[in-house]
């Protein structure tokens, strides 16, 4: 690793891009995230990269389908309604299976919502946004250092699933500033797309052509494909499963549940507590797809454990995962707040000391 | 005597689904001969609309991507951006480009891009049935405008090479019509010009084709290539708009 550098989230992601050696990046401006583009803007042409501003979150999507469809290694980064927007291109970029990675710096919602952190995007990123049978491998970066970590796996995991990837950021991991180390070298190389990119025949010295597409008019093709597609979101589950377990070795009483952001506030009010003679646990899901089932199934079932409690930025999202892992071993509450202001430590000692 | 007529390389060995007296199988060989006349075929990837032209990759012997409905000029960016030695055109019908994709393609010709638009107008929706399009013709009917379109509602109908021929930034923008063999050399010229222009890497190039469509026009073919003639190339003159080296 190189030396640490103080670094505003947003730049840190960009320069990330680039370590991880993807050089294409287009983009719409939207708050909480515009410094990525801003940043990009003059470092791409200083590393031969490219940088185009689109007309819209919707354009931008498919300049990246089309740039991947090419061979290329390429991201974006946007916010909530933006996401909303490219949602449509992601879709069709699961469904012709091309690598892609996505970065959402998430601001309240519904509408126009807020330009403060939240972690209201949950059900977009993990059950879908956009139409049909489709997963992306979403992450949850709980620090800048962390979100530079997970840039730097997410191309190499986008062209393994040729699928798109997510890293699910929230406002403050975006605007915030903290000392960050990148690698010196890039971790990878682009992968070789010869056998599906449509990159040019002359390009791959091959008579045969590619084609890079999602239509199947007949249905036993296309379930055949929706198969395939469902194949890869199941190897996902085995081989790429994240998380952290946080004061899982003492006998806690209670457990919590909590990413990003929000997880790390957790963790301040868990250290706190067991000041005061109580133990809480905390599973913190560093993919929230492939979501870590079993981690937390089995923690919320140590005997000590009386209650689990999902801790999110929102009105309840991820606690419908968590009760579906838990599987009514153990009673399961959530709290939240969703309005741009995190939770303080003192707000979830209480929250948890209620709970007991 | 030697053989004086024979299939592009670039086009497949296939039955199309167009119906008959639809024009697109004619302007899918013109593109077809001259990327052959070009040799580009290795370097060329297509860029299939959502519409009647949707399998059009079925009938190329080259590289394609399928785009989502009207976004094929800002896939043809990400492709030309990344990898501006590829030689890249969008092919798209009237609803595709001028209805939903009416950002895409204004964005892509402003910015100059790179690639090349072929655009097939026949005033009409042909794929979901016969609906009314941007380019519908004021009084003519379709499914969604069974009285006719009514421009007091529907406004008149755009005229693409027009509009795109107003932005400042330099590009080649011209009109033709395959509805009568005279008219279609000049078309195949047309587009030659327009991949040559790409080839060059001087500038964005589009192509608007007048068209046909008898099965929602409710026309056999000859009806529909008479108005056609006397109604369509009444109000989409034929044409150069634009060629990068004028100024504007």
């Amino acid at each position: 690793m190189g030396k640490k550098v103080l670094m505003k989230g947003n730049e840190a992601i960009g320069e990330a891009a680039i370590r991880a050696g993807c050089l294409n990046y287009f983009a719409y401006p939207i708050t909480p995230q515009s410094e990525v583009a801003e940043y990009l803007a003059k470092r791409m042409p200083e590393v031969g990269g490219v940088f185009v501003q689109g007309e819209s979150e919707v354009a931008v999507g498919y300049m990246l389908f089309g740039a991947s469809g090419a061979g290329a290694r390429v991201f974006t980064t946007s916010s909530s309604p933006g996401i909303s927007l490219m949602s449509e291109a992601i879709s069709y970029i699961a469904g012709a299976q091309c690598p892609a990675v996505f970065v959402n710096i998430i601001r309240g919602g519904p509408g126009l919502g807020g330009i403060l952190p939240s972690q209201g995007d949950y059900f977009q990123s993990v059950k879908g946004g956009g139409h049909g049978d489709y997963r992306m491998l979403v992450m949850a970066p709980a620090s800048v250092q962390e979100a530079v970590e997970m840039m730097m796996v997410a191309f190499p995991l986008a062209e393994k699933y040729r699928n798109p990837v997510m890293i699910l950021g929230d406002g403050l991991i975006g605007q915030m500033m903290e000392p960050v180390e990148f690698p010196d070298q890039l971790s990878t190389e682009p992968s070789n797309k010869d056998d599906w990119a449509a990159n040019g025949m002359e390009y791959r010295r091959s008579d045969k052509r590619n084609l890079v597409k999602s239509l199947y008019l007949d249905p036993e093709q296309l379930n055949n494909h929706n198969l395939l597609l469902k194949s890869k979101y199941e190897r996902m589950k085995q081989e790429e499963i994240r998380y952290e377990a946080y004061n899982t070795d003492s006998d806690y009483i209670s457990l919590i549940v909590s990413y990003g952001t929000m997880s790390r506030v957790c963790k301040t009010a868990i250290d706190n507590l067991k000041e005061e003679g109580i133990e809480v646990g905390m599973i913190r899901p560093q993919t929230l797809f492939p979501f870590p089932e079993t981690a937390i199934h089995d923690a919320a079932g140590k005997p000590s454990c009386k209650s689990v409690m999902s801790i999110e930025m929102s009105m309840g999202q991820m606690v419908e995962d968590v009760e579906r892992c838990v599987k009514g071993n153990r009673p399961v509450g959530w709290y939240g707040k969703c309005g741009g202001d995190v939770p303080t430590p003192e707000e979830i000692m209480h929250v948890i000391k209620e709970g007991i | 005597m030697g053989k004086t007529f024979k299939k592009p390389e670039a086009l497949a060995d296939a039955h199309t689904h167009y119906c008959p007296g639809c024009t697109h199988g004619v302007i899918h060989r013109l593109v077809a001969e001259v990327i052959d006349e070009l040799g580009i075929r290795g370097r060329t990837v297509g860029i299939a609309p959502v519409g009647c032209a949707v399998l059009a990759y079925n009938y190329f012997t080259f590289d394609f991507q399928e785009a989502a409905h009207g976004r094929a000029p800002a896939m043809a960016t990400g492709i030309k951006r990344v990898r501006p030695d590829l030689m890249v055109f969008t092919y798209q019908g009237d609803g595709d480009l001028a209805s939903i994709g009416m950002g895409e393609i204004i964005h892509a010709a402003n910015r100059g891009e790179k690639f090349t638009t072929i655009f097939v107008n026949n005033a009409v929706y042909g794929m979901t049935g016969g609906q009314m399009a941007p380019t519908t013709m004021p009084g003519q009917r379709t499914t969604t405008s069974p009285a006719g379109r009514n421009v007091a509602e529907a406004g008149m109908p755009i005229q693409m090479a027009e509009l795109i021929a107003t932005l400042k930034t330099p590009g080649y923008v011209t009109r033709q019509t395959v509805i009568k063999p005279k008219y279609i050399t000049r078309t195949k010229k047309a587009i030659k010009k327009a991949f040559e222009y790409q080839v060059a890497g001087k500038c964005f190039s589009f192509v608007e084709v007048v068209s046909t469509c008898p099965t929602n026009w409710g026309m056999t073919p000859l009806e529909a290539v008479k108005w056609s003639e006397e109604t369509l190339l009444a109000y989409y003159k034929l044409g150069e708009y634009k060629t990068p080296e004028q100024e504007v």
